[in-house]
């Protein structure tokens, strides 16, 4: 039976899971970095996009770079251990992504009264293979500066994207975000990262 | 010592405040400044975070002899470590020779702590171990004087660790008071009445400690503060299913059958059982949607059949805000903690609980309750609780309209047949009703009144309390 991951959450369970562990385990090998400029500057490209949706508050059009079954991760401890035990700052599947998006678009959420503005950088963009050919992983440097109720501050870290090449297209199969201070207490983190 | 010195020092010190509380705190509404004045401030860290039993710990995170865990009792760094016999103790985080924290990580296991200044170490029961070249010393630091400074009592009530540096505090389940009985019938829904903290979803926010504190049990802000969490949350719902997650608070609560109910020493507890079904499986009806939420429901009860309602609730919230004051929160699974940074900031820790079941009382499914639990708690801190800070903070800034003096807190007195009391003598009101705050009001006011000797212990062998 196929399930709507928009409606149902089916596919997270243990396998989903392991699987998730197994790919953020010992990914950033010098073997497997991807030394081919075309391939990397395409995952670079997809990077930045993705940051400029975010950064221009199109929330569904940068939900359309991941793929029904995606995961948006921000461990709450360095490089996530295992979330079926550990709690993490945000763990959302495609439902709780629409949650979220729908949230944001509510007058309601006071947390983003008025909206945050922001701007965000991507540097030092690797990528890396893995067994499956049309998967790849990728690495790289974020510092997305938030302007918010006369506020402005800093997240910083390193964002672990699992990408997939499906129907002619580089989807988006999960993405990690890897605060710096990911242990600490944070304020108002009420936009996506 | 003068008579308002707060501490037992040894020098003489200025006046920790000179506000008149008679003259904030009244039974309606409080004066603004003790929100926003700093000597208020330093007081609370003396009066209230120091003078009353406060939450350090849980016994669940320095499970092993020589585990420790880094903690505050209000602005002092503090090591909860369980030393080399087992005792836990609560030593303060500061080198005796001149003053550097000698632990600086926040969870580990040491058998000792070593001050990276100048080499002091100190076994983990606070006892001096050695000085580097003691020959350069007229002295054999026999003396306790040398050892780590220590919170005097430090008790446990089932896994929860508090401290507190007054002689004159009564045990700390007497402290606790009624408040045991809410926070006993929340553990013992677990297996074992225990459980274990894994992680945390950590917060903070531009306010005073106090702002928290008094939504606790705050009925009143949910359907207000949290309008887009409610929306969010049944957004899927559809024809015939149940609403989810607070939808009880829609219509008119105070005519819902739940309640506030105010314990001594500035406990509350909100109990929002009576509102909704709680028959096996009921809490897990109304849960809102989590990630794996169909997954390992489906297993569970292909696996148990008529008997995975009852295990299903167990990854549901348990609807209950068990409040102990001044800084342990318990709501839903989660233990929130808060921690005073300044007169201005406050941390907010939500630490997950993880169900243990050594005798298999779930069985075998004890690992996909967890991977739930871990979901539903990491939502109200993400879609819910950012919402109040924002509010808290909020108020922070409408309070520096300073000639505009008090804040109400008025809802529900007066009204005849409002409040009642609970056979054993406790207040009971309607859920929105503000009498929780009123009451705790009058205990702070007292607290800030009072003259506790407060006093730290060096001797490694003094008294069990």
């Amino acid at each position: 039976m196929q399930h709507d991951p928009s409606r149902t959450s089916y596919y997270v369970g243990d396998d989903f899971y392991q699987s998730l562990v197994d790919s953020y385990t010992d990914w950033q090998t010098d073997e497997s970095e991807i030394i081919d400029p075309a391939l990397r500057d395409t995952c670079r490209m997809l990077l930045e996009k993705e940051a400029r949706m975010l950064d221009q508050n199109r929330l569904d059009d940068w939900l359309s770079l991941y793929v029904p079954e995606c995961l948006y991760w921000v461990p709450a401890t360095p490089h996530g251990g295992d979330p079926r035990t550990e709690i993490a700052v945000c763990f959302d599947d495609r439902r709780r992504i629409e949650d979220r998006i729908y949230r944001l678009k509510n007058e309601f959420a006071w947390s983003q009264q008025p909206l945050s503005r922001t701007a965000r950088l991507i540097s030092n963009v690797g990528a890396f293979s893995t067994e499956d050919k049309n998967t790849l992983m990728i690495r790289s440097t974020f510092l997305t500066t938030e302007f918010q109720a006369g506020d402005k501050r800093t997240y910083t870290g390193w964002y672990g994207h699992k990408i997939g090449f499906q129907d002619g297209n580089w989807k988006i199969l999960v993405k990690q975000v890897n605060l710096i201070d990911c242990d600490q207490n944070l304020r108002n983190l009420s936009i996506i990262l | 010592m003068t008579p308002d010195d707060s501490f037992n020092s040894s020098v003489a010190r200025p006046k920790s405040t000179s506000f008149d509380f008679e003259q904030l705190i009244f039974e309606d509404r409080v004066h603004q400044c003790i929100y926003t004045e700093e000597a208020i401030f330093r007081a609370e860290m003396n009066k209230v975070f120091g003078g009353v039993w406060v939450f350090l710990a849980h016994e669940s995170q320095i499970p092993e002899n020589d585990d420790f865990v880094t903690s505050k009792l209000g602005l002092r760094p503090i090591i909860v470590v369980r030393d080399s016999t087992g005792r836990i103790r609560a030593l303060y985080n500061r080198c005796t020779h001149r003053g550097s924290t000698v632990c600086r990580q926040h969870q580990g296991s040491a058998k000792s702590f070593s001050c990276p200044y100048h080499g002091w170490s100190y076994f983990n029961s606070g006892k001096i171990s050695g000085v580097p070249w003691p020959d350069g010393y007229a002295d054999d630091f026999s003396d306790p004087k040398y050892n780590l400074a220590q919170v005097p009592r430090v008790q446990s009530y089932r896994g929860f660790i508090f401290g507190t540096l007054n002689p004159d505090m009564p045990p700390l389940e007497e402290y606790l008071g009624g408040v045991k009985k809410p926070l006993d019938e929340w553990l013992d829904r677990h297996p074992g009445g225990t459980l274990s903290f894994c992680d945390a979803n950590r917060l903070k926010f531009n306010g005073n400690w106090k702002l928290l504190y008094d939504n606790s049990a705050d009925g009143y802000h949910v359907i207000f503060s949290h309008r887009s969490l409610l929306a969010m949350e049944n957004r899927l719902v559809e024809g015939g299913e149940e609403d989810k997650g607070m939808s009880y608070y829609k219509s008119s609560p105070d005519n819902a059958p739940f309640y506030v109910k105010v314990f001594e020493n500035g406990h509350h507890y909100k109990d929002k059982r009576p509102a909704v079904d709680t028959s096996p499986g009921g809490l897990w009806n109304i849960e809102g949607p989590h990630p794996g939420m169909e997954h390992y429901e489906a297993m569970i009860r292909e696996k148990l059949g008529d008997k995975a309602g009852s295990i299903l609730d167990l990854a549901s919230s348990e609807p209950v805000n068990i409040n102990v004051f001044p800084n342990l929160h318990i709501l839903g699974n989660h233990v929130q903690v808060s921690q005073p940074v300044s007169l201005t900031e406050t941390d907010t820790t939500w630490w997950g609980t993880a169900v243990i079941d050594d005798k298999d009382e779930l069985h075998g499914c004890v690992d996909a309750v967890n991977a739930l639990r871990m979901r539903t708690q990491e939502s109200f801190p993400n879609f819910g609780e950012l919402d109040d800070l924002m509010n808290f903070e909020q108020i922070q800034t409408g309070l520096a309209g300073v000639e505009d003096e008090w804040v109400y807190m008025h809802r529900g007195l007066g009204i005849p047949d409002r409040i009642k009391r609970d056979t054993d003598g406790y207040l009971i009101g309607p859920p929105t009703d503000e009498v929780f705050l009123r009451e705790t009001m009058q205990v702070y006011k007292q607290l800030m009144m009072s003259e506790p000797n407060l006093i730290i212990e060096r001797e490694v062998d003094a008294g069990l309390d």
